[in-house]
């Protein structure tokens, strides 16, 4: 019953709920980026760093560091924390938490496929993938030539097998194919998703409906405009918006007929709260229009930590802990490749 | 015998007196009892898992834990107090009128304290979570919510208050 979940939620989600809010205060801020973005070189990112939550992990890295290594070992931080509260969780808090990596294992997946495709090794691969979204036998995708043996011989076994179901074909893997079978599966992901929120019920419900709903639309902008001038035809983009969400069903019949971005933004405009995004592009200029969806959507993330007696707290923890390390590999880059102007183009500050 | 038209209310006056009165001593400890357990375990399991990263909150939130067990103090209280109005009366005096009042009296005082204590201790419970998790972030907020807990905890006070004053008045049949 909504409203009364604070009478029972304790009995199985306070301890975790009160570690995950806990992790949130080791969360980066604004003072910490500024120290950072001031930084000359790597080595100075991994002594400002080891004053943060991150120390423990970057103290022992040999000098001469790179920007993957401090990518690898922030995204091992998050594992470990993972890990911790989901060996932790009890139904349904651990079914909530496994959803969480559904969509780590989708892009993880389409890598491994797409590397094949363009004749790389598996090992290398394998190395690239986000630890969150290993699972066994994920080597053997390099050896599928089309979808339907890559379900078959690798996918049936995986969580993700109820997302194949609309997308299994004869066809060879090509990019244009793998980009579809990406977008299915996560449309049918975040379906299931919305589902399984929805079934839980309360202030869990509301809060994740908010936030998935602004992670279909913003896919479902990115698919319009990434697929602008490729051959993928109306139906087919149309096929691969979700069913849910503020732009559905409306929204989508008029993004599906947008020729360009300013098409796009017309049709976005009348929606208020994508207004406020789409009136600080100027002209079709793509990174600002990233930049302004991280910004709304570590916007939303922390109004979750607003209320108690939720789970939605742990999924808003994991999207801004990826967008503190999305915004650490950027400042790392910036400065490696001394190009310290550009550092606040894609720094998105949470708190 | 008290007048009676239907066959509950024959039902109910047939049933002793002492029954209601045991009944409500048990109701005003059990419940009570059953409020603060509540109340404590919704707060402990916050303040464990928030202590893990800011351990200088734990001896100060104690607080909200012992006034969970405040209420579950208050429910023996009243409980003893109520066992000591039980009085024995001759069996041809059982079913006076007096008898009976004294009996529904004691009841209705067990109910008050057990029922009032089960809402306070869960309110003082919830409360205290929100209270160690806002104090892990900042602590000057503690002191803020604890005023919110105190007044909570009030609600179990006035229960008390009014059960006391319902029993003083259970007097039973001069023997």
């Amino acid at each position: 019953m909504y409203g009364f979940e604070a009478m029972t939620f304790n009995i199985h989600g306070g301890y975790l709920e009160a570690i995950v809010r806990g992790h949130r205060s080791g969360l980066l801020t604004a003072a910490d980026y500024n120290n950072l973005c001031q930084c000359e070189t790597l080595d100075d990112i991994k002594m400002h760093l080891s004053a943060t939550e991150y120390g423990p992990y970057l103290q022992n890295e040999p000098s001469p560091l790179y920007t993957t290594t401090i990518v690898e070992k922030c995204t091992l931080k998050l594992v470990d924390e993972y890990n911790h509260m989901l060996t932790q969780a009890t139904e349904p808090l651990s079914t909530f938490l496994e959803y969480i990596r559904y969509g780590h294992m989708i892009d993880n997946v389409v890598l491994i496929v797409t590397g094949t495709l363009h004749e790389r090794d598996v090992q290398e691969l394998l190395e690239k993938c986000h630890p969150l979204g290993m699972f066994d036998s994920i080597a053997s995708l390099a050896v599928a030539q089309n979808m339907r043996e890559l379900y078959r011989l690798v996918l049936v076994d995986t969580p993700l097998a109820p997302y194949f179901s609309e997308c299994i074909s004869s066809e060879d893997l090509d990019d244009m194919n793998i980009e579809i079978m990406r977008n299915t599966l996560y449309k049918a992901y975040l379906e299931d998703f919305y589902r399984f929120c929805q079934k839980l019920g309360g202030a869990t419900a509301e809060i994740m409906s908010d936030l998935l709903a602004f992670e279909a639309d913003r896919r479902a902008v990115n698919i319009t405009i990434n697929s602008i001038g490729t051959e993928l035809t109306r139906d087919d983009r149309r096929k691969l918006y979700s069913n849910f969400g503020l732009l559905y069903p409306y929204g989508h019949e008029e993004l599906a007929v947008c020729e360009d971005i300013d098409q796009v933004r017309g049709a976005m405009e009348k929606y208020p709260p994508y207004q406020s995004i789409f009136s600080k592009l100027t002209y079709g200029e793509s990174q600002i229009l990233d930049k302004a969806f991280y910004e709304e959507e570590v916007k939303r993330l922390c109004l979750a930590f607003e209320q108690q007696f939720h789970y939605a707290v742990f999924f808003a923890y994991m999207r801004l802990r990826e967008q503190e390390i999305r915004n650490l590999m950027w400042i790392s880059e910036c400065v490696a490749q001394n190009q310290k102007s550009r550092v606040h183009d894609s720094v998105v500050f949470i708190f | 015998m008290v007048a009676s038209s239907s066959s509950w209310s024959q039902a109910l006056v047939q049933i002793s007196p002492y029954t209601f009165a045991a009944i409500g001593i048990a109701i005003s400890i059990g419940v009570s009892v059953l409020g603060a357990a509540w109340g404590i375990y919704i707060t402990g399991s916050s303040l464990i898992g928030a202590a893990i990263k800011a351990p200088r909150i734990t001896s100060k939130n104690l607080i909200s834990v012992i006034f969970c067990e405040a209420v579950a103090i208050y429910g023996v209280i009243v409980a003893i107090i109520l066992q000591t109005k039980l009085e024995s009366v001759p069996s041809s005096k059982m079913y006076d009128p007096e008898s009976l009042r004294a009996g529904y009296a004691i009841f209705a005082s067990g109910i008050i304290v057990g029922f009032a204590n089960l809402v306070c201790g869960l309110c003082v419970g919830i409360i205290g979570s929100s209270c160690a998790l806002s104090d892990a972030q900042n602590s000057s907020l503690f002191v803020k919510i604890l005023v919110i807990e105190i007044f909570g905890s009030a609600l179990g006070l006035f229960g008390v208050i009014v059960g006391i004053i319902m029993s003083a008045q259970a007097t039973w049949p001069n023997n």
